[in-house]
């Protein structure tokens, strides 16, 4: 009994017992959601020819969609599948989900990188920029930019982007057809460029603001002060003792903004033809694929927990004191 | 690995991954390909589902299937029968009996010849109930279909359908291979068509590669790529930066922001119509005096100039080519808002009345706003338009059940014009309960339409259903859309026919 309070007190089982909840309660609720939404895949398939069908017809659509049983019986036999390695069929286009995934997911993980990249490179030296003089006009400004980036739509940034570099300098290396790394890096990257800048400018609002809170609250400390009074020289001072202290909560805020930009940066997916793990929820929300949307669904939430350990990681290795605790 | 250090390696990193790319991006042209050898790519906006031809609904999968697979008969340019893997039927005294002879020596992708028991196994499929044939209905007269000999085919009808041949010109009719089998088809289609399927990436792209032993004619690029570029801003890009050479739109800006230098844009008719259903059948609209004041408030050209920013045509009920109903014909052609309020008041409601309207967001493009001119045109006199708009699935689903009073809704035409309206507006048509009015008078004009094979008296039986409909303002007919093919200079000689169909894209040379 002690034993069992003390595994169930460690953090890691703990964590992974909180886990297996979630993605339970996520598949439960994306269930319902799809079961809830009117229509189904016939009416979804077939429009208003579905009129057209016959009693018989109709059955023998809903046994091949397998949209026939009663639902905790449609729900329990998904989930038997997925627990087994099963995760479905993407009745369209007659290929399984987890082959569908294997191809869109490592899209979504290149973008959602590339996307914490260049967020990371323009907030946190945009924060310590702010944060440099506080209240004055440099700091104004870097807030103003980054205010300006943060309400700007994402789409409309994109779509700007997109139509301005087609028509002054011909250049759209989102028409071509889609490359992935492997097949050809240099096509690749010049189709992840936009997305990723795009997506970018969004993430660097957040990620500014938090460096530029953190540092002047670091600052504040009193250990900053005692460094300055040994005589710490400011350069030294300003890295080691007041950024990396304050990038512990830029880190959670990356962590956090690289578990939504996985969940599919749909818009950007959408817009730049990147097919990703958002397009393929989409498509499967719009054709009413049960599986399609469940499992995928699923594969999100599991990339979300797994994230969200990962920075629970990052997070003792620049924290100390998490560590210990 | 301290934080310091690596932080500076992710900026020095993404800089220069920026900057690189940036500077660099000029470049990326494609090889020049010599005439004949080049690709055709067809952007379109969302990746074709379903590849059996007897179940296919998507615009998108009908172009596709389109360049892989033949049908026994063909279009000309005004959408007429004309031969196509056979020769224009023979057709029998009584009507009953048509004779094709087939095309020799048409082969399929897989080598195999095309023959009369491959058009028999399909047709019989197609009427198979197991099958889910969207197409079953063009058969619904059809009593058997035989195989004399390997070039000849007899359908027998066990009454007579005028409108038959026409139901033969679709890829909902293409002829596949017998010996292959259904579940091969829907991943690998195999057809006689001017394309052969290659290779298909889900959500990215088809690639078909050209049948040099097409039985039409030469065909003119040795490949067709259809791209899914699902954002049309995004699909305007491409097409300016010569990635993509051939797309349809149905939004007129988005084709002329399309149509500069280079690129250009041809504006294309429909046989679609955009349509406010009445159901005569709800008590709402049960006077056909209420209906009529319907008719007479709203301003249609104002609708099309609204709602579809001028990129449509009024209509009357018939899109049909030779069947083409006078839109100036019915009463109330243009408003006539003293006219409403006179036939409000024949209804016993001269303070008008009150309307659920239903329309979807999801479904095409124009809907709400089309809605919403209805709602303030009709609000002119007093009628109280309430609009529900519904996600897509709700809405199709209440339209099937006849579960409304009036909805905004664009409709698929057909080059036959009892095929576009018996199912509909004949007492025991499959979509009448849908569409809520049905009378003697139609029930006879439909039957003898479909009895009569001589055009000119066709002509007369559809002009007088034409006329019932309007007079008795069963629903409101709109306008016919008009879509915009537009081309690359990538490509030349793309055929706009009506309704953007890409079937004789295959005529098509890369420049």
């Amino acid at each position: 009994m002690t034993a069992l309070r003390t595994l169930l007190g460690h953090p890691v089982p703990r964590r992974l017992g909180e886990a297996v909840v979630t993605l339970l309660g996520v598949s439960v609720l994306t269930f319902v959601v799809l079961r809830v939404v009117p229509g189904d895949q016939i009416t979804a398939q077939y429009g208003i020819a579905a009129g057209e069908l016959s009693p018989d017809q109709i059955a023998d659509l809903e046994a091949y969609y397998g949209i026939d049983q009663p639902l905790p019986v449609q729900f329990l036999s998904w989930l038997g599948g997925v627990l087994t390695g099963n995760l479905g069929v993407s009745a369209n286009s007659g290929v399984s989900v987890a082959e569908l995934t294997a191809q869109a997911l490592p899209n979504t993980i290149e973008l959602a990188v590339l996307s914490i990249l260049v967020g990371l490179a323009l907030g946190v030296p945009g924060g310590m920029l702010a944060a440099s003089r506080p209240g004055r006009a440099r700091d104004n400004a870097t807030q103003a930019g980054s205010l300006l980036a943060l309400s700007v739509p994402s789409f409309l940034l994109a779509t700007a982007v997109a139509t301005f570099l087609a028509n002054r300098l011909g250049w759209y290396p989102n028409g071509e057809g889609y490359r992935t790394l492997l097949e050809d890096p240099w096509l690749n990257l010049q189709q992840m460029l936009l997305p990723a800048l795009v997506l970018g400018i969004s993430i660097a609002s957040p990620v500014l603001q938090t460096t530029r809170t953190a540092i002047l609250g670091v600052r504040a400390e009193d250990y900053v002060r005692t460094a300055q009074a040994k005589g710490v020289p400011a350069r030294r001072l300003q890295v080691r003792h007041v950024l990396r202290n304050a990038l512990i909560p830029v880190v959670t805020m990356t962590g956090l903004q690289f578990g939504f930009l996985l969940s599919g940066a749909l818009v950007a997916e959408q817009i730049f033809a990147i097919p990703g793990i958002g397009r393929q929820v989409l498509l499967g929300l719009g054709q009413q694929e049960y599986a399609l949307v469940q499992s995928t669904t699923l594969v999100i939430a599991v990339m979300f927990v797994l994230v969200n350990l990962l920075t629970d990681l990052v997070y003792r290795l620049v924290d100390p004191r998490v560590r210990v605790a | 690995m301290t934080p310091r250090t690596s932080g500076r390696t992710a900026t020095a990193l993404a800089l220069t991954a920026t900057l690189g790319l940036a500077a660099c991006g000029g470049g990326g042209g494609q090889e020049a390909a010599a005439p004949g050898d080049g690709e055709i790519v067809v952007g379109i906006t969302a990746d074709p589902t379903q590849m059996l031809p007897w179940t296919v609904t998507s615009k998108q999968a009908i172009q596709v299937l389109s360049q892989v697979y033949s049908t026994l008969l063909d279009t000309d340019e005004q959408s007429v029968p004309v031969a196509g893997l056979a020769e224009l039927p023979e057709v029998s005294e009584d009507g009953l009996t048509y004779t094709f002879a087939l095309t020799e020596g048409v082969t399929f992708s897989d080598g195999s010849a095309l023959d009369s028991e491959d058009v028999k196994a399909t047709f019989e499929t197609i009427m198979d109930p197991e099958s889910n044939a969207s197409s079953a209905s063009y058969f619904g007269s059809v009593d058997t279909v035989e195989a004399p000999d390997p070039q000849t085919v007899v359908v027998t009808l066990s009454r007579p359908d005028a409108s038959f041949p026409a139901g033969l010109t679709g890829v909902n009719t293409a002829i596949v291979p017998s010996d292959v089998d259904t579940a091969e088809l829907e991943t690998t289609p195999v057809g006689s068509g001017p394309y052969v399927w290659s290779e298909r990436t889900p959500n990215e792209s088809i690639t078909l590669t050209r049948n040099e032993d097409y039985f039409a004619g030469d065909v003119g690029a040795a490949e067709v790529v259809f791209r899914v570029i699902p954002e049309e801003q995004s699909m305007v890009s491409a097409l300016r930066t010569g990635s993509v050479d051939v797309a349809i739109f149905e939004n007129p800006v988005t084709a002329r922001t399309a149509a500069t230098g280079d690129v250009t844009s041809t504006t294309v008719d429909s046989l679609s119509y955009h349509v406010l259903q009445l159901r005569a059948a709800s008590p709402a609209l049960e006077d056909v005096s209420s209906r009529l004041a319907i008719q007479c408030a709203l301003d249609r050209q104002g609708i099309v100039d609204t709602a579809a920013l001028g990129a449509g045509e009024v209509t009357g009920p018939i899109t049909s080519p030779e069947y083409r109903s006078d839109p100036t014909a019915a009463p109330c052609a243009e408003r006539d808002l003293d006219r409403a309020r006179e036939y409000l008041a024949e209804a016993g409601t001269p303070d008008g009345f009150s309307l659920d309207l239903m329309t979807s967001q999801g479904l095409y493009s124009t809907a709400v706003d089309e809605a919403q001119a209805i709602q303030a045109q009709l609000g002119e006199v007093g009628i109280d338009v309430n609009v529900q708009s519904l996600d897509s699935s709700a809405y199709v689903d209440r339209w099937l059940a006849g579960d409304f009073d009036a909805a905004v809704a664009l409709n698929g035409g057909s080059t036959d014009p009892n095929t576009m309206y018996a199912r509909y507006f004949t007492s025991d048509g499959s979509f009448n309960e849908v569409a809520g009015y049905s009378s003697d008078t139609l029930d006879e004009l439909f039957a003898q339409g479909i009895e009569t094979t001589d055009p000119a008296e066709r002509q007369q039986i559809y002009s007088q259903v034409s006329s019932e409909l309007v007079d008795n303002a069963a629903w409101v007919w709109l306008f016919t859309p008009q879509l915009f093919l537009v081309t690359g200079p990538g490509v030349e000689g793309v055929e706009a026919r009506t309704d953007a169909s890409l079937s004789r894209l295959w005529t098509a040379t890369t420049g």
